[in-house]
C-alpha cells in the first residue's frame, strides 16, 4: 500500500531529525487516533488528551520504534494504553461500578448463550457506499455506543485496530477464551443493529430455525 | 452441522482460522443455508464499516494547539 510505504519513508526521515516528516505523520494519523479514542472513551476532552499523549509519546520514543509493526499499529497501541488508563481511573472513581474491565463476567466459555440472529437480510448498500453518507454516521457510531464497554473494547482492538486475539487479551488483561466470546457477542450485536437499519426488508429471510432441510439437501 | 454450531464458530471462519477438517463441514453447510450465508456476509460488512470509517475529526482549535505543542517539544528535544 502506498500509504504504508510513505509512512516508512517519513518515519525514517523523522528519526533522522526531520520535523516536517514527523508533522506529516501526525497529520495523516491524527484523525484515526482521535476516532479510536472517541470510540473507546465517548468523551471529547478525554479523547483529545489521548491524542496529545499519543503523539508526544510517539515523538519521545520514535528512535525506539523498531518498525516490526506498521506506524499506524504502533500509534494505536500507545493510544489504547492511554485510553485504558482513563477508563480504569473512571472505574475506580465510580463507586457504583462493581464490574471492572478485567472481571470475568461471561458465562464461560458460554457459546450456548450466544444470541440468535433475528433480522437476516442483505444490506441495501455496500459498507463503502454507507460510509460516504455523513448523515448515517450517527446510526453507525450509535450502534457501537450501545455495546457494553467490555464488548466494545474487544471489538475495537481486535476488529478495528487488527490486534491478534492474544494481543487483545494481553492488552485488556483477559483470557483469550474470554476475548473470543466477547468478540462473537459484539459482532452479532452490531450485525443485528446494523442489519435492522441497513437491511433490505424485501429480502429479509426467516431466521431462528435450524435450516436442516437446506443443509441436508447438499450433504 | 447445524446453524447453531456454525454460529459458534463464526469468529474462526470470519478470521480464517477454522481447522481445515471442520472448515469443509462449515463450507458445506454454508452452501446450502442462505440465512447463514447472509449472516456471515453481514458480519464481514459490519467489520468493514467500522474498520474503514474514520468518523471523528479533530476540532480545529485542538488541532492547532496539538501541532504547536508537538513542534515546541520537537525543538526542545532536538536542540543539541
Ligand atoms: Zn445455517
Amino acid at each position: 500500500m502506498v500509504e504504508t510505504d510513505s509512512d516508512e519513508i517519513w518515519v525514517r526521515q523523522a528519526k533522522a531529525g526531520d520535523l516536517s516528516a514527523f508533522e506529516a505523520l501526525v497529520s495523516r494519523h491524527e484523525g484515526r487516533v482521535y476516532s479510536l479514542a472517541q470510540r473507546m472513551l465517548r468523551q471529547e476532552q478525554d479523547a483529545e488528551d489521548v491524542v496529545q499523549q499519543t503523539f508526544l509519546s510517539a515523538l519521545e520514543h520514535l528512535a525506539g520504534f523498531r518498525e516490526e509493526s506498521s506506524f499506524a499499529t504502533w500509534l494505536a497501541r500507545i493510544a489504547t494504553h492511554a485510553a485504558l488508563k482513563i477508563i480504569r481511573r473512571r472505574q475506580s472513581r465510580d463507586a457504583t461500578a462493581t464490574v471492572s474491565l478485567e472481571q470475568n463476567t461471561e458465562p464461560q466459555p458460554g457459546y450456548d448463550t450466544i444470541p440468535h440472529p433475528e433480522y437476516i437480510a442483505d444490506w441495501r448498500q455496500s459498507p463503502h457506499k454507507l460510509l460516504e453518507q455523513k448523515e448515517l454516521r450517527q446510526t453507525i457510531e450509535g450502534a457501537l455506543e450501545t455495546l457494553d464497554e467490555k464488548h466494545r473494547l474487544v471489538f475495537l482492538l481486535r476488529d478495528v485496530e487488527g490486534l491478534s486475539v492474544r494481543d487483545t487479551a494481553q492488552t485488556l488483561g483477559l483470557s483469550e477464551a474470554n476475548v473470543k466470546v466477547r468478540l462473537l457477542r459484539a459482532r452479532l450485536q452490531l450485525r443485528e443493529k446494523l442489519t435492522t437499519a441497513f437491511g433490505d426488508p424485501a429480502r429479509r429471510l426467516v431466521g431462528g430455525h435450524t435450516h436442516e432441510a437446506g443443509a441436508a439437501a447438499v450433504s | 452441522m447445524k446453524c447453531e454450531e456454525l454460529l459458534a464458530m463464526l469468529n474462526e471462519y470470519v478470521d480464517g482460522t477454522v481447522d481445515p477438517a471442520i472448515c469443509q463441514d462449515f463450507e458445506r453447510h454454508l452452501a446450502g443455508c442462505n440465512p447463514c450465508q447472509v449472516v456471515v456476509d453481514n458480519i464481514r460488512h459490519t467489520i468493514t464499516l467500522y474498520k474503514d470509517g474514520q468518523p471523528y475529526e479533530l476540532p480545529a482549535e485542538f488541532r492547532r494547539r496539538l501541532h504547536t505543542t508537538l513542534r515546541q517539544r520537537w525543538l526542545e528535544t532536538h536542540a543539541s
